[in-house]
C-alpha cells in the first residue's frame, strides 16, 4: 500500500558498466537505505541504463554485453532492473534525455521507443505545476484515475559524476541545472572524500545542494571497472568483485583484453565532441 | 615454468568469520595469484578456520553458525572449503596447533596417495593428477591473514614468541594488505619478523574492499543492506536465524580474550 505521505523515487544509474560490478550494485543499497531513512522517501524502483557505443569511451565492449552482464547480475534483486532504451539508441544520449525519458514512462503507462519522450515537459527555467520535486509531502491526489502522485526520477552516482560537471564541454550547463531542479541527484561518496568541498566551490551546485543527497560510504569499497578490467588482463581472480554470473559470462565470452580495451583509442568522447561543435556552431 | 616443479602450496586463514563476507574470500584468491605468479608454487588448497567460541570475543556468535555460514559461501568455490576441528576443540586452540593439525592432515593424505599411485601401474596414472609430478614434493602450509594481523604480533602476551617463531619460520605467512598499509615496516620494526622475512609474502591489495565483519553485524542491527558485500545465501541464513543482534554484540562483554585469560593464569598461578 502506497504511503501518501512519501515521496516515491525511482533511482537511475547511468555509466559504462564496463563491466558491472559489485560497488554499482552496493550504490542502489546504499542509496535506498539513506533515503528510507529521512522518513520521506520511499524508492519503489531501481534502473541501471548502461551508455550506448556511440558514447566512444577507451575500452568500451558492446553494448549487447553490458546489457546482458547487468540483466545477470540483477536477476535476483527484486527491485533494480536494467533498461536497454539508453544503449539502443544510434547516438549517444545526454544523461537529462535518459531522466526525462524515464520520467515521462512513469507518467504514462505505455512507453514507446520515441525520443519525444526524452524533450522537457516545459521549458527548463518555468515553474511547473505539477512539480515533483517539493520536499513537502505530496498530497495523494484520489479524484481522477489519470492522475496520480508522480514518482521522483533521481539520478545515482558516485562522487567521480558529480565532481565531472567541472570538465570543460563534458556537461552543458543548462542540463545540470535541470537535472538538479527537476531531478535530484543521489550521490555515494567514500569518507574523506572532497565532494562537499566541490558543492561549496560551485556557486550552481550550491544554489541546488537541497537536491544533492550525499549518501557517505562507510564500507570502502573501490571496485571499479577499470581495475576489473586490468586484473582479468593479467589473469588475476575477480572473484567476489562481480556476481558469479558476471564472472562465468565474461569467462566464456573472453570479453576483456588488451584489444578490447585498445577500442576507441584516440577517439574523442561524444560529449566533448556534440558539445565542442555545437558551440562552433 | 611448468606446474611440474611447483611447491604443492595450502593456505589457512584463521579468525572469526563473524559473519564471513566476500572480502574474507578475496584473501584467498588474492594469496593464490600472487603465490601462483611467483612461479614456485602451485596452490592447491584454501582453508578456513572459524575461532571456538572459547575464545571470548565480544560479539562472537556460535561457531555452528559461523560454521554454516562459511560452507555456504564458500559452496560456489573448487578450491576453499572451511574446516570446523578448531571449532569444534575443548578449548581456545593457539593458531600454531590450528596449522600444526591442517598440516599434518595434509602430510597423511600425501602419504597415502604416494603408497596408493606407488602401487598403481604406470598406465593407470592418470596425466592430469598433479601429484603424479609432483609426488617429490612436499607439500607446504602457510597462514594467510591481512596486515592488521601482523599488528597483533607486537600486542603484549597475545602470542607466546616461540609460537610466533614456528608460525613465521616453520610454516610462513602470506599476508595481504591495501594500499595505504605498511606491513614492510611492521616487519622491519620486529627482529623476529626480519628474521623470517623471507618467509613473508606481502600482497597488496589494489581493489580496495575493507568490508569488515563489524561494520557488517552493526548494518544487519540497524537493518541496513549488506547486500554484495557478503553472499546471498550468508544473507538469509542471517535472516532466517536472526543471528545479528543487539544481545548477541553484548556477548563477551567485559570478558578477556582466552589467550590474555591464559596468560595471566600463567603468571599468575591460582594458589
Amino acid at each position: 500500500m502506497e504511503d501518501p505521505e512519501k515521496t516515491e523515487v525511482v533511482l537511475l544509474a547511468c555509466g559504462s558498466f564496463n563491466p558491472i560490478t559489485n560497488m554499482h550494485l552496493r550504490l542502489f543499497e546504499l542509496a535506498k537505505d539513506y533515503l528510507h531513512e529521512t522518513g520521506k522517501y520511499k524508492v519503489i524502483k531501481g534502473i541501471i541504463s548502461p551508455v550506448g557505443d556511440a558514447y566512444k569511451k577507451k575500452g568500451l565492449i558492446s553494448a549487447n554485453h553490458r546489457v546482458t552482464m547487468a540483466k545477470l547480475a540483477t536477476k535476483n534483486s527484486d527491485w533494480v532492473e536494467v533498461d536497454d532504451w539508453e544503449s539502443s539508441q544510434s547516438e549517444w544520449l545526454e544523461t537529462l534525455k535518459v531522466l526525462r525519458y524515464h520520467h515521462q514512462k512513469l507518467l504514462s503507462p505505455d512507453p514507446t521507443n520515441s525520443l519525444q519522450d526524452a524533450l522537457p515537459l516545459a521549458r527548463p527555467g518555468r515553474k511547473r505545476k505539477q512539480e515533483p520535486n517539493r520536499h513537502d509531502p505530496i498530497k495523494k491526489k484520489n479524484q481522477s484515475p489519470d492522475i496520480k502522485s508522480v514518482p521522483q526520477v533521481k539520478l545515482l552516482c558516485g562522487s567521480d559524476i558529480l565532481e565531472s560537471f567541472g570538465i570543460p564541454n563534458l556537461w552543458k550547463l543548462e542540463d545540470i541545472v535541470e537535472i538538479m531542479e527537476n531531478h535530484g541527484i543521489v550521490c555515494i561518496s567514500r569518507i574523506g572524500n572532497s565532494v562537499e568541498k566541490f558543492i561549496y566551490e560551485s556557486d550552481i551546485l550550491w544554489k541546488h545542494k537541497n537536491n544533492i543527497h550525499l549518501v557517505e560510504e562507510w564500507i570502502t569499497n573501490d571496485i571499479s571497472s577499470t581495475k576489473i578490467r586490468r586484473a582479468l588482463r593479467r589473469g588475476h581472480s575477480i572473484r567476489y568483485l562481480v556476481p558469479d554470473v558476471v564472472r562465468a559470462y565474461i569467462e566464456k565470452h573472453n570479453l576483456y583484453s588488451s584489444e578490447s580495451e585498445d577500442r576507441n583509442a584516440g577517439v574523442v568522447l561524444a560529449p566533448l565532441q556534440k558539445n565542442a561543435s555545437d558551440s562552433k556552431n | 615454468v611448468g606446474m611440474k616443479s611447483r611447491i604443492p602450496l595450502i593456505l589457512v586463514a584463521c579468525g572469526s568469520f563473524n559473519p564471513v563476507t566476500n572480502m574474507h574470500m578475496r584473501l584467498f584468491e588474492l594469496a593464490r595469484d600472487h603465490l601462483h605468479q611467483t612461479g614456485q608454487y602451485q596452490v592447491i588448497e584454501g582453508i578456513m578456520s572459524p575461532v571456538n567460541d572459547d575464545y571470548g570475543k565480544k560479539g562472537l556468535v556460535s561457531a555452528r553458525h559461523r560454521v554454516a555460514m562459511a560452507k555456504l559461501a564458500l559452496e560456489t568455490s573448487d578450491w576453499i572449503r572451511v574446516d570446523p576441528w578448531e571449532s569444534e576443540q575443548g578449548t581456545w586452540t593457539e593458531t600454531v596447533k590450528v596449522l600444526r593439525h591442517h598440516y599434518n592432515e595434509s602430510l597423511r593424505l600425501f602419504q597415502s596417495k604416494k603408497e596408493f599411485m606407488k602401487n598403481k601401474q604406470p598406465i593407470e596414472r592418470s596425466t592430469e593428477d598433479s601429484l603424479s609430478s609432483q609426488h617429490s614434493v612436499l607439500p607446504e602450509l602457510k597462514l594467510l591473514c591481512g596486515a592488521d594481523f601482523l599488528q597483533t604480533f607486537k600486542m603484549p602476551n597475545l602470542w607466546k614468541e616461540e609460537d610466533i617463531k614456528e608460525i613465521v619460520g616453520k610454516f610462513g605467512l602470506v599476508c595481504i594488505s591495501r594500499a595505504g598499509s605498511d606491513p614492510a615496516r611492521c616487519i622491519n620494526e620486529s627482529d623476529l619478523l626480519t628474521k623470517f622475512q623471507h618467509n613473508i609474502f606481502l600482497v597488496k591489495e589494489w581493489i580496495q574492499n575493507e568490508i569488515s565483519a563489524t561494520q557488517i553485524r552493526s548494518a544487519l542491527r540497524r537493518g541496513l543492506s549488506v547486500k554484495y558485500l557478503v553472499p546471498d545465501s550468508v544473507i538469509s541464513y542471517i535472516a532466517h536465524h536472526s543471528i545479528y543482534t543487539e544481545e548477541s554484540e553484548r556477548k563477551n562483554e567485559g570478558d578477556l580474550l582466552q589467550p590474555l585469560k591464559l596468560h595471566n593464569a600463567a603468571v599468575n598461578p591460582p594458589n
